[in-house]
């Protein structure tokens, strides 16, 4: 089973999240072209890497944001959802070494 | 079977990108009906290991869509006489395939498949649960009291093969005809001149070509990162099992999209199961126990005397997955660069009709007409081919 440490929740099993998708910045639609505007809904960030996503804890409905490195499905670090209005740390590098989901350490402890 | 290549030439007509099903058919059909033969297969891993080793092996043509429906159809009919072709034993085996359908909603979608597949000629019928129950005499029609079968979509043409032959026999076709099939050959840039394709940067060495085609799967957001090329293709893994095998009991292929299962028995006795994608964004193959039961415990609902049953091995692939479950084919923005992607879940039937379809644009410099569906530039137009109904088992 692989755990997932959610900000309000601790370590759950993975089963408990629905995940949201990659943190995309909609582009002003009154400003923008049809085509900058039919990329942003369509196209996605395909290749592996560290990406911001949102996960949501459903049994709490707790939608948080997850820093997870998509090439070997480790979690880096979680944040709840109001780090968004601060400002996210820098996207980091993918990295060998850190704890990955299947193991209950994974992620930030709330 | 083939024959070894030592080196890399400097040049190629064409250079194809994935020595799976789809680029190995693509280069077979370009040799042999098109008269083009200076083309190089290459593959970062081996023949054949990438989805289409991976997959459950159906074969159907029974889609929504009337695009969808012709061009699977058109699938259909050329694998029938493949073994022939290719003078290799595919195990093509017509058993017949089931879509359940467990609620009303789900009956409605089978009319409608089926009224489409008829319009279109190909044969599918909505049929009720005491049809269903005297073609699959073993099933619990109740599903375990929680998901009773209120009827089925009936395709009679359903068929399972065996894939890694189906990569053999294009690979060996094309390799008698004098394509180039280079293993362990990662492509690691591609080189545009003035709008146009140069050639492939590869872990040995530079090739110069102004036509490829990339035909890998799961990998292909990365080779179009190569060329600042953006898609709606995401990738998440598909896993599937297989049991030991046990002697004959099921005939045909069963669908069930409620309990997220497909199944069919191999000619060898084994159950070979797959169930939906696994729910979030990964490029791993490593697979997981939750995978296993979950699907194990939705094989019992239908088929309760199983419970014995060991499961031998799962693996995963990586599905390419558009957001209107159709594949991106043809023409791309970039000259001389062809597509042949967002096969995502439902990319081993149509392996035929690609090779014939991508071999036909890459030789042409033009869509063939059966994939003008399927588009690059269909996005930025709002102009969906949804397909979702018929080629998922996860709605």
């Amino acid at each position: 089973m692989k755990i997932l440490v959610c900000p309000l929740n601790g370590a759950r099993p993975v089963s408990e999240f629905a995940y949201g998708g990659e943190i995309r910045r909609a582009p002003d639609p009154d400003t923008c072209t049809d085509e900058e505007w039919s990329s942003y809904v369509f196209n996605r960030s395909g290749s592996p890497g560290m990406k911001y996503e949102w996960w949501c804890h459903i049994a709490s409905g707790f939608w948080f944001i997850v820093l997870r490195d998509t090439l070997r499905d480790v979690v880096m670090d979680t944040y709840p959802a109001e780090a968004l209005r601060r400002g996210l740390p820098p996207l980091p590098a993918s990295q060998a070494s850190a704890p990955s989901l299947s193991s209950p350490s994974a992620g930030a402890t709330p | 079977m083939f024959t070894r290549h030592d080196s890399l030439k400097a040049g190629y007509d064409v250079v194809i990108i994935g020595a799976g099903g789809h680029g190995l058919a693509a280069a077979y059909y370009l040799a042999r009906d098109h008269g083009i033969r200076n083309v190089a297969v290459l593959d970062k891993g081996y023949l054949g290991g990438g989805n289409t080793g991976r997959n459950t092996t159906i074969i159907r043509s029974n889609y929504l869509t009337p695009e969808g429906v012709k061009f699977y159809d058109e699938s259909v009919r050329l694998w029938q006489d493949l073994a022939e072709d290719f003078d290799l034993n595919l195990f093509y085996s017509t058993r017949g395939h089931y879509t359940l359908a467990h609620t009303d909603s789900a009956m409605r979608t089978m009319r409608w498949r089926a009224e489409v597949n008829k319009h279109f000629g190909v044969r599918s019928e909505a049929v009720d649960a005491a049809f269903v129950k005297r073609g699959i005499p073993s099933i619990d029609m109740t599903c375990g009291g929680h998901a009773p079968i209120l009827g089925a979509l009936f395709h009679e043409p359903g068929a399972i093969a065996r894939h890694d032959a189906v990569a053999w026999g294009y690979g060996r076709g094309a390799d008698r005809r004098g394509v180039e099939i280079h293993q362990q050959t990662e492509v690691t840039g591609i080189r545009v001149q003035g709008g146009r394709l140069a050639g492939v940067e590869t872990t040995r060495g530079f090739i110069a070509t102004s036509k490829v085609l990339c035909a890998v799967a799961g990998f292909t957001p990365r080779i179009l990162d190569m060329l600042d090329l953006q898609t709606p293709i995401y990738v998440h893994p598909l896993q599937a099992m297989v049991s030991e095998p046990v002697k004959p009991w099921l005939d045909p292929i069963i669908v069930s999209g409620s309990l997220h299962v497909y199944v069919s028995q191999t000619a060898r006795g084994e159950l070979v199961m797959g169930a939906s994608l696994d729910p979030y964004e990964l490029h791993s193959t490593r697979p997981t126990l939750d995978f296993v039961e979950g699907l194990a415990s939705h094989m019992l609902d239908m088929f309760p005397f199983l419970s014995e049953v060991k499961v031998n091995r799962q693996w995963a692939g990586l599905a390419d997955m558009t957001p209107d479950f159709a594949p991106i084919m043809g023409l791309t923005p970039v000259e001389g660069f062809y597509l042949d992607a967002g096969w995502g879940t439902w990319g081993f039937k149509a392996t035929p009709v690609c090779g014939k379809t991508m071999s036909h644009t890459v030789a042409t410099g033009r869509n063939h007409p059966l994939i003008e569906g399927f588009g690059f530039d269909r996005f930025a137009r709002y102009r969906l081919t949804g397909e979702k109904g018929a080629a998922s088992v996860g709605h």
